[in-house]
């Protein structure tokens, strides 16, 4: 472990891609979600299109959805973000460790080992969250068909076709499951991909202060996903 | 350094924008009398400031060269081209 540890502080910096002036995995990183900011423009453009170029009715979002439930999975997501950073600041400090006591403070350092399991956790609880909620919707009538014959939403959109966008929930349904269940595969990846790191990087201290290329480049991808259920959340649950 | 070296920002501070901007959205979406066309302006400049906050801080854009920022803003018109030019179809 102390050899492999020493190894990584004599390691030099990691060379700049000539031209774009960075590492080539940050570099990948970012063309990778270039693309995806078209992979997810296309599905919420999409979205946007049809229901606001639609004549009839769309559901009020909280009439259907469980809006407080997904506001705390957004907060939830904003905190993976921050002990993201963290945990990225941690180890460009060279803090390996996972809490370390601090003279004269209540609270415990936190180092990368303890900041990077708080993100997995966070994101493993959001997707945990989805999918409850994916349940609870689907329990109510809430399918991506639409709204399920004989289901207490489907007696709703009966009883006021308006506010429940009766003859638009098929339309409501597949949007819905489209986004959200593509924006949850990606946050599944990216706790796939951080429990890798943890076990195979993060506990056998191989990152140092001179080369944390996985964190950072593992980091943009988080963020990205952060960013992207921002939106999300403001244009399928809050409008 | 694996990275540029720039003054590093008040992370939790970004953090506490980010919570009480994301409140705010909710209040305003279910507790205000805001009519509906004020309204999703108002929930979309929330939604831009808080991505602007996490692609700027989070994401360190507002450090990096401008070759880098290019790579994340060159899809964005394109994206808006995509949009507009589907909405020209429906037409």
């Amino acid at each position: 472990m102390q050899t492999s540890t020493m190894i990584d502080a004599m390691r030099p910096p990691s060379p700049a891609e000539p031209g774009a002036g960075v590492y080539s995995n940050k570099l990948g990183m970012w063309v990778f979600l270039a693309s995806d900011v078209m992979f997810f423009t296309a599905l919420i453009g999409s979205y946007i299109i049809l229901r606001f170029g639609m004549t009839d009715a769309w559901a009020a979002p909280g009439a259907v959805l469980n809006v407080p439930l997904t506001g705390i999975n957004t907060f939830l997501l904003i905190c993976s973000s921050v002990s993201m950073v963290k945990a990225y600041a941690a180890i460009a400090d060279g803090k390996k460790y996972f809490l370390r006591p601090v003279l004269g403070k209540t609270l415990r350092d936190g180092g990368l080992k303890f900041w990077l399991l708080v993100t997995i956790l966070c994101g493993a609880a959001f997707v945990g969250v989805q999918v409850y909620e994916y349940i609870k919707l689907v329990e109510h009538g809430f399918t991506p068909a639409g709204y399920r014959e004989g289901s207490q939403l489907a007696e709703h959109a009966l009883a006021d076709p308006i506010k429940y966008g009766a003859q638009t929930g098929a339309m409501f349904g597949s949007t819905f499951f489209t986004m959200t269940g593509f924006h949850g595969f990606h946050v599944t990846c990216g706790v796939i991909a951080m429990s890798y790191l943890y076990v195979t990087k993060v506990l056998p201290e191989k990152y140092s202060p001179q080369d944390y290329r996985g964190i950072e480049t593992i980091g943009l991808y988080w963020h990205f996903v952060d960013l992207v259920w921002i939106i999300l959340f403001t244009i399928v649950y809050l409008i | 350094m694996a990275t540029t070296a720039h003054v590093r920002p008040n992370y939790i501070m970004i953090w506490l924008y980010l919570f009480v901007l994301t409140v705010v959205e909710v209040l305003a979406a279910f507790l205000s009398g805001i009519p509906k066309q004020w309204l999703i302006l108002i929930l979309i400049f929330l939604a831009v400031w808080k991505a602007l906050l996490v692609a700027l801080y989070f994401m360190h854009l507002k450090f990096e060269p401008w070759r880098l920022r290019l790579i994340f803003l060159v899809p964005l018109p394109l994206a808006v081209i995509l949009v507009v030019t589907t909405i020209m179809e429906k037409l």
